[in-house]
């Protein structure tokens, strides 16, 4: 009896403890800063909280904004799915030539900056771009064929570009670990090939389904450089409205209920997603992803496989090519009046002349090396943030506090940067967290970013493990530290690669809250990019070019890195 | 897991580290936007002089960086903002944010630049938003480039302009107040849509417009609103030398709007002296002359030289709209909703 009581305090205590982590991290660096800013926008209003909310809500423009945004999010969201499942199963069933490399490239999106994007979609689908030249040429038209620019297409196929990734890693790094035998079971019981998949595959596989979908569906319910730069000014989410009503107008009682609002929706979804999720999760027999992946012999499978490729690469890469073949390509050769000189590496050779002696003047090593640091500070915070509190989620999953703490880690994904990065500013300018100009915020903002991902990845993984395992070793004898050592660590192994790769693109690529505060000698190469981007010039222009083609290069060797690395060995722990 | 705690301490130790190293002397703190930029020898002259370690924060667009100076006066980030524009100037004025200060230096400045009498914002520099266009085009089609605001309504520039959107972008905001000023608030809406029936293009920022839709660059429209430095940074910014630029700005009556940026001392620094110092010193013939180099923006100290470069290709406007900053500040909301309303619906 007396034994019993004191297991289940030291079970409580342990409990309290990872739960402490990610809690005081939210308390602190979110619901502070973000609290502090809604409650100082309000009290900037005559009027009371509700009245301000009333005027927001009956004015026909924002309920327009507030449909538009949904719609939008939920179109590109299915989207994203209908590229990324079919694309998530090849790269989990199969084994073929060069597939680790392509699934690094598709990562690649996530960490391009919006206007650069931009710019390759021009170069891409533009009036004058490299398609409608060709489709000019086909037809023999003088008028471009496909327009695109500002339309809603633009948007949807910008967010595709951006998110399919989410749904490849996501789902497909589960799916790759499922045993196929139940599949091959159903088959033997009759059912054909789709049904197989549709009761049997799908129904295992939803709950890194949902967990994928609903960070994708979050990131473009909050979209702004996309919808801003390919969209246009016709169309406009809750997150261009804030940025217009705080910065344009400095109404911030305005911005403040809106960004509840938005905020209030991702809640809302939030829960309905953790209860879905915690109702069709089930542990499974994961296996190795070896025995789970055949090679593509028949000639469908090569078929399937040729389809999914050509989209993956039309979609994702070859706007990125587009890019790259900019910064090569001399300017003077667009100019059409010249037309010598194709190939120049003088972009390149400019990134590092300091050519008007400016302070502000960063070489590309350093906005290298301090990217580096940066997202290597996101990894290393959010997993040790993440890891606790998943671990927390998969193993008391029915406690209340549990109920309450899953869906507000992923809020931040959900919350407008400019209402949090003004948050950030009003917040942390007294001792003892005077640190707004400190560079250490940088990481600990792109932390909560990435947060939200690393605790859907590694949760569902986690639940995913059969307690008789768990079970079996500690009837063996193993204490809890070698429980995880030798029975979970190794199953989850790869669910943290998938994680630390998110955490690592998210800081690489940010930009929003990482210009909040730069100070010229910790500048990012995105940062850097867009500093290019606001100056007439071609050379200007061209090195925004090249160091989005750098970028590139160093998220692969990132990437290719935390795969090869393992980072956590699994002797450490 | 202790490596992982060991990789925290080091990278975090080592980014605080590097952070405080200027610790040493004194440090003067200038909040700014990001297009803000000074060259180091010009810098260093300052520093040199007063023994101090000046640090830059760029806290994102002009408009940003203001709001969050005003968010944070009662617990000043810095000693000295610099950037905030005409159009935004009320809004600073009207939240208090600066402390007043007559530099002995306002005197050679000409009074056409002076907005605020009780001296709380000084002006430093100015530039012009103006429509610039490609000049091949123009020359390969045989027309002439617009010489006036109504000019664009003729069907020879249908299809042929793009500007910013004036919720979102400062040019944008610019160009509008540009044709208030010029068409009346009873004919500006009229001249818009008159705009729209051209075939007008609007994309939401200045980067878009200029890169994206310009023909000079990946665009089809050869006539954008951008800075009459614009077609003087193609040459300093081209890949190889060339002598003429690709591109020209309109600088006819009328048809530019100025822009023009204060700097301010933060109410509540510990630095005064030094801030007073370092205002004296952007107004100074050193900085003055840095600055069109920098940030594309112009002296407001008459006796200042210009580059060689400027001095051959930029075309400065005589006249230019005029709209005092408080009428900006009162009616933008409105103008911005009505423009919105007749332009994008």
């Amino acid at each position: 009896m007396v034994e019993n009581i004191r297991n289940r305090s030291i079970e409580l205590f342990k409990q309290f403890g990872l739960w402490l982590i990610p809690s005081l991290f939210l308390l602190v660096f979110y619901f502070l800063p973000f609290g502090n800013i809604i409650f100082t926008s309000i009290s900037k209003s005559s009027s009371s909280f509700f009245v301000v909310l009333l005027t927001v809500l009956s004015s026909q423009n924002i309920r327009q904004t507030i449909y538009f945004t949904f719609y939008q999010a939920t179109l590109s969201t299915i989207l994203t799915l209908v590229l990324g499942l079919p694309s998530a199963y090849l790269f989990a069933r199969y084994d073929f030539k060069g597939k680790s490399f392509i699934r690094i490239l598709t990562g690649l999106p996530f960490v391009m900056p919006t206007l650069v994007v931009a710019a390759a979609f021009s170069a891409l689908i533009g009036s004058q771009g490299w398609i409608n030249t060709l489709l000019m040429n086909i037809f023999n038209s003088k008028a471009p064929i496909l327009n695109l620019s500002h339309t809603l297409a633009a948007i949807l196929l910008a967010h595709i570009f951006y998110n399919t990734t989410i749904i490849i890693r996501i789902v497909g790094d589960f799916w790759s670990r499922l045993s196929p035998q139940l599949r091959s079971a159903a088959q033997v019981l009759g059912a054909n090939r789709i049904k197989s998949v549709v009761f049997v595959t799908i129904p295992l596989i939803m709950p890194a389904i949902l967990a994928a979908a609903i960070l994708v569906f979050i990131f473009d319910f909050t979209s702004f450089g996309v919808i801003l730069i390919l969209g246009g000014p016709k169309f406009g989410t809750m997150e261009v409205e804030i940025y217009y009503q705080t910065i344009g107008l400095f109404n911030l009682p305005t911005a403040a209920v809106l960004s509840l609002i938005q905020l209030f929706f991702t809640l809302l979804l939030t829960i309905i997603y953790t209860r879905l999720s915690n109702k069709i999760s089930k542990p499974l027999s994961l296996t190795s992803t070896k025995s789970s992946q055949n090679k593509l012999v028949s000639h469908k499978s090569k078929f399937f496989a040729g389809v999914i490729l050509l989209l993956l690469i039309s979609l994702t890469l070859l706007p990125l090519i587009s890019l790259i073949v900019k910064s090569f390509v001399s300017s003077y050769y667009i100019d059409h009046s010249i037309n010598n000189h194709l190939f120049t590496l003088d972009f390149y050779r400019e990134l590092s002349i300091n050519r008007r002696q400016s302070v502000t003047f960063s070489p590309p090593t350093t906005a290298i090396a301090v990217s580096f640091i940066y997202a290597t500070l996101t990894v290393l915070f959010s997993l040790a943030i993440g890891l606790p509190a998943a671990y927390n989620f998969s193993r008391y999953g029915n406690n209340k506090i549990n109920k309450i703490l899953d869906p507000l880690l992923m809020l931040p994904l959900g919350t407008s940067a400019v209402t949090m990065g003004l948050g950030f500013i009003i917040t942390f300018n007294k001792s003892p967290l005077n640190l707004r100009a400190s560079p250490i915020i940088i990481p600990i903002a792109h932390t909560l970013i990435a947060l939200p991902f690393v605790v859907r990845i590694l949760t569902p993984a986690l639940r995913s493990i059969q307690p008789r395992l768990k079970d079996a070793a500690s009837v063996l004898g193993a204490s809890p530290r070698e429980v995880f050592q030798r029975i979970e660590y190794p199953i989850i192994s790869k669910a943290i690669i998938v994680a630390a790769t998110f955490a690592f693109t998210i800081s690489m690529g940010e930009f929003g809250a990482t210009a909040l505060l730069t100070r010229p000698e910790y500048t990012t190469i995105p940062v850097l990019i867009y500093r290019f981007l606001s100056r007439p010039g071609a050379l200007n222009y061209g090195q925004a070019m090249a160091l989005s083609t750098l970028l590139m290069v160093i998220v692969v060797i990132g990437m290719v890195v935390i795969e090869k690395l393992r980072i956590l060995d699994v002797g450490e722990f | 897991m202790k490596s992982i705690r060991l990789f925290v301490l080091i990278f975090s130790l080592g980014l605080f580290f590097s952070s405080c190293k200027s610790t040493q002397s004194k440090t003067l703190t200038i909040m700014t936007h990001d297009s803000f930029s000074v060259s180091d020898d010009v810098l260093n002259i300052f520093q040199e002089k007063y023994n101090v370690k000046v640090q830059f924060i760029e806290s994102g667009d002009s408009g940003t960086a203001l709001n969050k100076a005003i968010l944070t006066k009662e617990n000043p980030f810095a000693d000295v903002f610099y950037g905030v524009d005409n159009t935004f100037l009320s809004r600073a004025l009207d939240e208090n944010i600066f402390e007043k200060y007559s530099s002995p230096l306002l005197e050679i400045i000409p009074d056409k630049f002076k907005y605020d009498p009780e001296n709380r914002a000084l002006p430093v520099d100015f530039g012009d938003v103006c429509l610039n266009y490609q000049i091949s085009y123009f020359q390969e089609n045989n027309i002439s480039p617009p010489s006036s605001l109504e000019a664009l309504l003729e069907p020879e520039y249908k299809s042929l302009l793009v500007v910013e959107n004036p919720a979102l972008s400062s040019p944008g905001l610019a160009f509008l107040l540009t044709t208030i000023n010029h068409f009346g608030e009873d004919g500006y809406l009229d001249y818009w849509r008159g705009l729209v029936n051209n075939d007008l293009l609007v994309a939401n920022n200045w980067e878009t417009a200029y890169y994206t839709e310009f023909s000079q660059w990946d665009g089809t429209r050869p006539i954008v609103v951008s800075y009459s430095s614009s077609p003087p940074f193609e040459i300093i910014f081209a890949e190889n030398p060339i002598d003429k630029p690709p591109t020209a700005a309109v600088v006819t009556d009328g048809t530019c709007f100025r822009q023009i940026e204060f700097v301010g001392i933060l109410k509540g620094t510990k630095n005064r002296k030094l801030a007073e110092k370092w205002i004296d010193f952007m107004l100074s013939k050193t900085f003055q002359e840095d600055m069109p180099t920098q940030m594309y923006v112009f002296p407001v100290n008459p006796n200042v030289e210009l580059n060689p470069v400027f001095k051959k290709y930029l075309a400065l406007p005589n006249v230019t709209a005029i709209i005092d900053p408080s009428e900006i500040a009162k009616n933008r909301e409105r103008w911005i909703n009505e423009w919105t309303n007749t332009v994008l619906k």
